[in-house]
This record gives structure tokens, C-alpha cells and sequence, in this order.
């Protein structure tokens, strides 16, 4: 809970009680843009302005879907590891996301929205997750490239996310952070692995590179001038960079990271820029994207699908456990309940 | 798992035998990731496959490389029993092959544990996992039992369709010492017995060998399934012989 001077005279005011007049929304206003301005954090049962609300679910809601729709490339390669060492490690890796997807799912709980509501919308195709995965998963070098360069980027975009003015993401984050840390360097001593092995193995890790580069730079959203929700989100600091500062701040870390690994990045125009102190890098074809997002990439169809099938398929077990909990909801020695 | 003993004392069949069942019944729960019927049985399913694997990677480096063994054998030299390869089906399916099994190899490994063969150690941790195992299949058993119509109709399938293949689970195991395998399938019938009655199931009546004669999974005789499950499983480590991933 937030406590800085401004809030305490409105109050103490809560998400669920409506500002008794006019003079009042003023006042709760004044205390949460205090509470912003001051680095606290809002909580769930703080006065937030509709907008705010409306864009943590809309942000965490996208989250929480790409965490789920993320398990399908990934899972893809699960009956197929090629080491038992390998495919302990995809499987919790795997499972992590599924943990992911709860956290965030009850995050966005805290604003009044049900896992349900948001899984209806996500299957109605009314809510996004992030287009990254709707590329396929080719070979198993793609388990190593989203590992080092999706996962990479997620972190870069996740990382600020630990400090978000909401209080449950804020803290969400932190713990998600510290799994796709991991992700992260499992995807890179993956590729590692194979680069150094046979010339088959190194082919298949600089085919997944060249694959996975461009799509990854496009993870952090259009350029910020064509960015739709970016100023009101740094105002309101649910974000804390733009998406180019967070874009050229994971070119960086990738850049030398391609050299030890031993493969190179698929941009003819990737140099040291020593007057800007970063790596100039080429065009991104914003056409791709907004295709992509647009539903058109090579797999959007078939994630969704899958996501509905999963769904429906399980709709018998879902109503088997309320019917369950239901008829034994007075069963004080609780043996039956989950 | 601390404590894995000199090659020469383990008894390699029956290392394998307990190490092929927890290999293949990890990759089968392992085809259900990205659709289980909510996100909570993805993280449960995960777990006990998991759980599972590590056993495997145990026994079967106890019997020889790890990956060699899981990679490089034919069907006809698995060991493991036909229950676990049986493909998932539908939840009620994965529920069952989960219950059946779980409840033996929390007996099972509760006695290894207690004594002080080759696999006490490892079975001290694993009857601890295989606690969990067979609680989350109790509770669903009960809830897709006494839940629904469809549910009771679906689980009570499950049930009798696997039954046929839980009597192999008490064929004495090559190298397994100090079990007495009679008493195991009395407690075993017991437990089930038990969790059907509670989940309002009736215990299936009918043989619990099939066609095959008992213990023929132990013996390398498999069902159609599980060569396709292996194609799968191996395809990519046979791709590039001598590899290292």
C-alpha cells in the first residue's frame, strides 16, 4: 500500500469504492498521480484512474497469453530432445512458463478480472499475445535460439517491468525475471553445444539465428514515434523505456554474445558506432510485423487452434471438479477436496 | 540418489526394468504440455514427469550411458511395463495409468527403500515423489469419478481399459531381492479397491493380463504404440550418430 502524504488525505480509498462526489475523484486523482510521481507502488485496493486499470489489464492480460501460447513452439521439441539432460531442461522450462502464466493470470485477478474472462477473450481472438510465437519451431536449434534470443529479449523488456508502478506485476516480475534468466542461458549454452559440435549441428544453430534475429528485434514494438500506448504507459511508469532504448540495449548484449558463440547475426549493416556508443544495426521490415500481427504469420491459425482444442478438450474435466467441489462443499473432513 | 553403487554390484536388469518404466511413462505425460485441460494440470503433469525423468536418468545410468540406453535400444530391449507406454488418451486415461501405476510404485519403492539393496538410496527419494504422484491421481480419480455423468462414464472406461494391464506389475522383477511380490498386489488391490469405491467406481471384474502372458513388457514384449513413441523419442539422436547435444 502506497502511503505517501497526498493519499492519506482522500482517505485511504479503495478500488471498490466509488468517490462520493466530483470534489472527491479530484482528490483520489491528485493522490494517485503523488503516489506515481513518488516511485510507490499502487495496489489492488488503491484508487486508480479507468484508464490505468483498463491498460494493466490489457498489458498483463497480452503477458499473461504469451506465456501460455509460448509452451506450444517449445513443447514441440519436448518428445524429441536429444539427450535426456536436454530434455529434463526443456520440460521445466516448459513448466515455468505454465507458472508464469498463473502469476500474471492472478495479477490481473487483482484488477478485477477473471482467468476465465481473459482465456474466453484470448480464444476469441480479442486479446493478443506476443507475435514472436507465431513463427515455427523448425529444428531443435530453435529451442536453443528463443531460449538465448526470445528469452533474451523478454528479459530486456521484463527487467524495468520490476519496478512498474503496480505493486502485484511489479512483483510478478521479479520472479519471472529470475526463471527467464535461466531460459536465457540455457538457450545460449544450447547453441553453444551445437555450434561447437558437427558441421550438421553448427549448421543448424546459424540456420535457427538467422531465423530467429529479425522477429526478435521486432519483440519490442514499432518504432516509438508509431507506438500507439507508449507516452501514457511512461506517464503512468507501467513502462519505463521505449522501445527503441530497450531495442538497441538488447543489439548490445547480443552482438558480442554472436561472436563467442561462434555465429554470426543476420544484418549486413551490424557495426560499432563509436560516436553513439552503440551498434548500428539495419532496417527492420515493419511490413513482416504488422503482418504478422495482423494474424498472417506462418502459425497464428494453428496456435490459436491448438489453444482452443486444449480448451474445449478440457471443458469435461473443468465441470467434473466444480460438480465435484460443489457436492462436497460441506464435507468438513475435506478428504474428497482438492 | 546420493550414493550410486559400483557397476558391478547393481543388477542390470532389474535397473533397467524400474528405469525404462519411469523413462517412458515421463515421455508420455510429457506429450500432454500446452494441453492440459487447465493451467494448473500443465505445472502437476510437468512436475511428475519430471520427477520421473530423474529417476530414469538414475537407473539407467546404473545399467550402463544414459543416452545410449534411451536412444540407441530397440522396442525389444525395453523393459518397461505395457501400462506406462500405453499412449494418454483422454484425461480420464492419464488419470488412470497414473493411478495404477503410482500406487505400485509408491509400494514398491517404500519396501526398496526400507531395506539395503542397490536401490535404497534412490528409492528413498523416490517414494517420497511417488507419494505425490499417487495423491494427485487419488484426488482426480475422485473428482472425474464423482464429478459428472460424462466424467464417471469416461474415468470408468479408463479404468476398465487399462485394467488388463496392471497384473504385470507383480511378476517378480530379475535382480529385485527381499519383495514379496504377493503381498504387494494384495496392498495394491487394496489401495484401488478403496479409491474406486470412493470415487464411486466399480473395480473392473475382468482379467488383469491380456493377451500377452504376464510380464511381457518385462520381457520385451510390447504393444503397437509404443514403436511409434520410440520413433519419435529417438528419431533426432540417431540423426547424427556420435553427437554430443
Amino acid at each position: 500500500m502506497a502511503t505517501a502524504a497526498a493519499r492519506d488525505t482522500a482517505g485511504s480509498p479503495t478500488a471498490y469504492d466509488a468517490p462520493a462526489g466530483p470534489g472527491d475523484t479530484d482528490a483520489f486523482q491528485r493522490a494517485f498521480d503523488a503516489a506515481v510521481a513518488a516511485d510507490e507502488r499502487i495496489e489492488p485496493r488503491d484508487w486508480m484512474p479507468d484508464a490505468y486499470r483498463a491498460t494493466l489489464v490489457r498489458q498483463i492480460a497480452q503477458h499473461a497469453h504469451s506465456e501460455i501460447i509460448g509452451m506450444q513452439p517449445e513443447a514441440n521439441w519436448i518428445t524429441r530432445a536429444p539427450s535426456l539432460r536436454r530434455k529434463a531442461i526443456l520440460m521445466a522450462k516448459v513448466q515455468d512458463e505454465a507458472g508464469h502464466g498463473l502469476y500474471l493470470y492472478s495479477a490481473a485477478e487483482t484488477l478485477g478480472v477473471s482467468r476465465d474472462e481473459l482465456l474466453d477473450k484470448l480464444h476469441a481472438g480479442r486479446q493478443k499475445y506476443s507475435s514472436i510465437f507465431n513463427y515455427p519451431t523448425l529444428t531443435w536449434a530453435d529451442v536453443g535460439a528463443i531460449g538465448w534470443l526470445v528469452d533474451g529479449a523478454a528479459i530486456t523488456n521484463q527487467v524495468p517491468l520490476c519496478r512498474c508502478s503496480y505493486g502485484p506485476y511489479a512483483r510478478a516480475m521479479v520472479r519471472v525475471c529470475k526463471e527467464e534468466s535461466f531460459h536465457q542461458r540455457q538457450g545460449y549454452e544450447l547453441l553453444l553445444a551445437l555450434s561447437k559440435g558437427t558441421p550438421e549441428q553448427h549448421a543448424m544453430a546459424q540456420d535457427a539465428v538467422d531465423r530467429w534475429w529479425w522477429p526478435s528485434l521486432m519483440m519490442f514494438g514499432p518504432p516509438d514515434d508509431e507506438s500507439q500506448h507508449s507516452a501514457q504507459s511512461m506517464a503512468w511508469k507501467i513502462k519505463r523505456h521505449s522501445n527503441d532504448e530497450l531495442r538497441q540495449r538488447f543489439v548490445d548484449i547480443c552482438v558480442p554474445q554472436a561472436e563467442s558463440l561462434g555465429l554470426t547475426l543476420p544484418d549486413p549493416d551490424l557495426q560499432w558506432n563509436e560516436e553513439r556508443g552503440h551498434y548500428d544495426f539495419g532496417a527492420i521490415d515493419w511490413s513482416e510485423f504488422w503482418d504478422v500481427l495482423k494474424g498472417n504469420g506462418p502459425c497464428n491459425e494453428q496456435r490459436l487452434s491448438r489453444r482452443r482444442q486444449a480448451h474445449e478438450d478440457g471443458a469435461w474435466v473443468r465441470e467434473a471438479a466444480a460438480a465435484h467441489a460443489a457436492k462436497h462443499s460441506d464435507d468438513t473432513t475435506g478428504a474428497t477436496r482438492a | 540418489m546420493t550414493t550410486t553403487p559400483a557397476a558391478d554390484t547393481v543388477p542390470t536388469a532389474a535397473a533397467l526394468a524400474l528405469g525404462d518404466d519411469a523413462l517412458v511413462l515421463s515421455h508420455r505425460l510429457g506429450e500432454w504440455a500446452g494441453h492440459a485441460p487447465v493451467l494448473e494440470e500443465e505445472v502437476a503433469l510437468a512436475n511428475i514427469a519430471l520427477d520421473l525423468l530423474g529417476q530414469a536418468r538414475v537407473l539407467l545410468s546404473m545399467a550402463g550411458d544414459e543416452d545410449e540406453l534411451a536412444f540407441l535400444r530397440e522396442e525389444r530391449a525395453f523393459r518397461n511395463l505395457q501400462l506406462v507406454e500405453q499412449p494418454g488418451g483422454d484425461f480420464a486415461h492419464t488419470i488412470a495409468r497414473q493411478l495404477y501405476f503410482s500406487v505400485y510404485q509408491h509400494l514398491l519403492h517404500d519396501r526398496l527403500a526400507s531395506g539395503d539393496g542397490p536401490f535404497a538410496p534412490l528409492a528413498g527419494k523416490a517414494v517420497k515423489e511417488a507419494a505425490y504422484h499417487r495423491d494427485h491421481a487419488e484426488q482426480w480419480t475422485l473428482r472425474l469419478g464423482d464429478g459428472t455423468d460424462e466424467s464417471h462414464a469416461r474415468m470408468q472406461r479408463a479404468v476398465d481399459a487399462l485394467w488388463r494391464f496392471t497384473g504385470e506389475m507383480f511378476q517378480p522383477v530379475e535382480g529385485i531381492d527381499g519383495v514379496d511380490w504377493p503381498a504387494l498386489e494384495r496392498d495394491w488391490l487394496g489401495v484401488i479397491e478403496d479409491v474406486l469405491g470412493r470415487a464411486t467406481l466399480t473395480v473392473p471384474d475382468g482379467p488383469r493380463t491380456g493377451a500377452w502372458r504376464a510380464g511381457a513388457g518385462r520381457q520385451g514384449l510390447h504393444t503397437e504404440p509404443f514403436g511409434r513413441m520410440l520413433a519419435e523419442m529417438q528419431h533426432l539422436h540417431r540423426s547424427h550418430p556420435g553427437a554430443t547435444w
